[in-house]
């Protein structure tokens, strides 16, 4: 059954991929004039040369963390989730409500809270889409889709009409108090002689993304649900026989992923903006299908993904900076990623399980 | 409402209907066959920015639109391999198109034109211009008639009139002929189709190419005839709304056309508050008038007003055998 050893499938096919994914890239670098190799230094010195350049790669990485596990958890119940944009969006809207209706003591309460809200309001949009999905069958690619386009609608109403602050102009919710501020990397790690992250956006909150790895490791391989999860992803009609609801997993499923994806806003609309604007997600939740498909769907590979696409994306901000190479740069990489890992995976695999077949016979021949 | 409101609102519902009808009718053809295809917007974009780019360089709207449809051709083909011959999984693969389609478009364009992502103002011939029919000017006095006929029927661009015959076509050639019949079939039981000795990846290839020149078509129009050049991001989730129609068409060619010219007709009335506000009443609340696409389309799938059941075999790639 698996012809190919478990070391090829968790780090030989997805190197593979990201090889033939940077290869394109390079090309396209090359097509429009400009040199790959000096990209590439610009890219590794931008985002990885100075502690400001970490800041902001592991600022990235914290969303991408979230909105990779929002995808990989739903991938694990056979569920394409699209919508963690939406979901993330809608996370930022119950960051927002409860950051300024709250008087918080202290920023860490706040973040308990803001994480609550932001998973509620994540899970409820998903919860939408779910139920249509388990009760009427309405596809939940499509419907998470549509779902997208209409946060993106509910936060356009709200942010030019009910959350605006009377007198402003801007379609923003005012700031939030300054208990809710999250203490940023700059905070943490400075001493009182050297400043490290000046001015980067890092915040806690990376530890909380950090966090929300492990225990979703812990839920998809140590529990009764993750089990029942899994089961149902690998056959829906075994999971029936064994009594398992596909009902209740596919809507437990889609709200700890809605969850997930809403709680990125803890880092970019508290973390960072420390209001809430229009557009604040910038397609993270887009990013977190590229990331669960490198990182094959476990929460360890969704950690190393996400900071490799937060390099990609500070290096791709560099780049844009210093070079005629525009930042939708990163989008096209982002799009070879999931082309590769995701839906070439096969052209990938099939000359690699060829060779492998080959070098056990071999092997077998001598023995 | 006055006739001549009435008139020209219906004549921009034309307009903006006609991307989505090309790219409805696209999906149709893809979505028959059993593909998926998610990545209409990709292709529409891709097209839009590469008829744009070459109708300016070369000054003709028409060696745009073979650019055109070449760039939705190529990305349709990267769909099909994926999707067809690796038997990938076809909603990955349309999602990475539409960000290859994003990112390319607007990389190329920077450094083609260096005009931040966009193509220069499109003038003259590498435009394509309205067209007034026969007797338009002639009967335009006459009361009632006239109007219509010189507002509404006349006055397209090419493209508008070629995507209207393209609904009578694709009905044609999906329920009158053979080929449309083995399409259909090919989507809803690749097996039976396959034991009477038709290819099915010929088959699914060639919908996935129907489906790229379709939506390449849309993107054409959308760079050089409904506005006058490549602008970042400028097929603006028409692709989605085209996938919208589709299934609120629930797959059937005249169904898409009525679905794509209500989804226009939303589009158009949004563009015109003031007319909204005065023949209703009341003021409609413009983002509610952009999600309304997407609602009713939830709506639909959810099956409160009828029942979406999408071709059976759709989105699975066919094993001839294990």
């Amino acid at each position: 059954m698996d012809i190919l050893p478990k070391w090829a499938e968790i780090i030989l096919v997805p190197l593979i991929s990201l090889f033939l994914a940077a290869l394109i890239s390079a090309l396209v670098i090359l097509a429009i004039g400009e040199n790959p190799i000096a990209a590439l230094n610009i890219m590794v010195t931008g985002a990885l040369g100075s502690t400001y350049g970490w800041g902001y790669t592991l600022y990235y990485a914290t969303n991408f963390m979230f909105t990779g596990l929002a995808v990989a958890v739903a991938f694990h119940g056979r569920l394409f989730n699209i919508g963690g944009e939406g979901q993330a969006t809608l996370g930022g809207l119950g960051v927002a409500l409860v950051c300024l209706h709250i008087a918080w003591p202290h920023w860490s309460l706040a973040l308990l809270g803001a994480a609550g809200g932001a998973a509620l309001f994540g899970a409820a949009w998903a919860a939408i889409p779910a139920y249509l999905q388990a009760k009427r069958g309405s596809h939940i690619v499509i419907t998470t889709i549509m779902f997208n386009f209409i946060s993106a609608a509910v936060l356009n109403y709200l942010l030019i009409g009910a959350m605006k602050p009377i007198g402003s102009m801007e379609p923003a919710t005012s700031k939030f108090p300054e208990t809710t501020h999250l203490p940023t990397f700059q905070d943490m790690f400075s001493t009182a002689d050297i400043v490290l992250f000046r001015g980067a956006p890092a915040n806690v909150s990376f530890f909380v993304a950090a966090f929300a790895c492990f225990a979703v490791w812990i839920l998809i391989w140590h529990t009764r649900l993750g089990y029942e999860i899994r089961s149902f992803g690998h056959s829906e009609s075994a999971a029936k026989y064994a009594g398992i609801s596909p009902t209740k997993i596919i809507m437990v499923t889609m709200m700890i992923s809605g969850a997930l994806a809403g709680m990125m806003a803890t880092n970019n609309v508290m973390g960072e903006a420390e209001r809430l604007i229009l557009g604040s997600v910038e397609g993270a939740g887009f990013i977190g299908i590229a990331v669960a498909l490198m990182g094959r769907s476990h929460p360890f590979g969704v950690f190393v993904a996400a900071i490799l696409f937060g390099f990609l994306y500070q290096g791709g901000a560099e780049l844009a900076l210093w070079t005629g190479i525009p930042r939708e740069l990163i989008v096209v990489i982002q799009a070879l990623v999931i082309l590769f890992t995701g839906a070439l995976d096969n052209m990938v695999r099939m000359p690699l399980e060829k060779l492998f077949l080959a070098l056990r016979r071999t092997s077998k021949v001598e023995a | 409402m006055e006739l001549l409101t009435l008139l020209q609102i219906l004549d921009s519902t034309v307009r903006l209907a006609t991307p989505l009808l090309l790219a409805c009718l696209a999906g149709l053809y893809s979505e028959r066959a059993g593909i998926f295809d998610i990545g209409l917007e990709g292709k529409m974009l891709a097209a839009a920015f590469l008829s744009g780019a070459v109708a300016y360089t070369s000054g003709s709207a028409w060696i745009g639109l073979f650019a055109g449809l070449g760039a939705s051709l190529v990305l349709s083909t990267v769909h099909g391999v994926a999707s067809i011959t690796y038997r990938g999984n076809q909603l990955i693969s349309g999602v990475a198109i539409n960000f290859l389609a994003a990112g390319l478009t607007v990389v190329v364009a920077q450094s083609w034109f260096g005009q931040g992502g966009r193509t220069p103002q499109l003038v003259g011939d590498a435009r394509f211009e309205p067209i007034t029919l026969p007797f338009a000017e002639a009967l335009r006095e006459v009361p009632v008639i006239g109007p219509i006929y010189y507002e509404l029927v006349s006055g397209h661009t090419s493209l508008v009139y070629i995507a209207l015959l393209l609904v009578p076509l694709t009905w044609m050639l999906l329920y009158r002929t053979r080929f449309g019949l083995r399409l259909r079939a090919v989507g809803e039981n690749p097996a039976s189709v396959d034991t009477a000795g038709i290819s099915v990846i010929g088959l699914r290839y060639i919908s996935v190419i129907i489906c790229g020149l379709l939506c390449g078509l849309a993107g054409v129009y959308l760079a050089t005839a409904l506005q006058a050049g490549f602008v970042k991001d400028m097929s603006a989730g028409r692709g989605f709304i085209a996938l919208a129609a589709l299934i609120f068409a629930k797959w059937r060619p005249w169904h898409a056309l009525y679905a794509c010219l209500l989804f226009g007709f939303l589009q158009a009335m949004a563009l015109r508050p003031d007319v909204l506000e005065s023949s209703l009443g009341f003021k409609v609340n413009g983002q509610l008038l952009d999600a309304l696409p997407y609602i009713l389309t939830v709506v639909i799938l959810a099956g409160f007003v009828g029942k979406a059941i999408p071709p059976r075999a759709g989105g699975e790639p066919y094993v001839k055998e294990r």
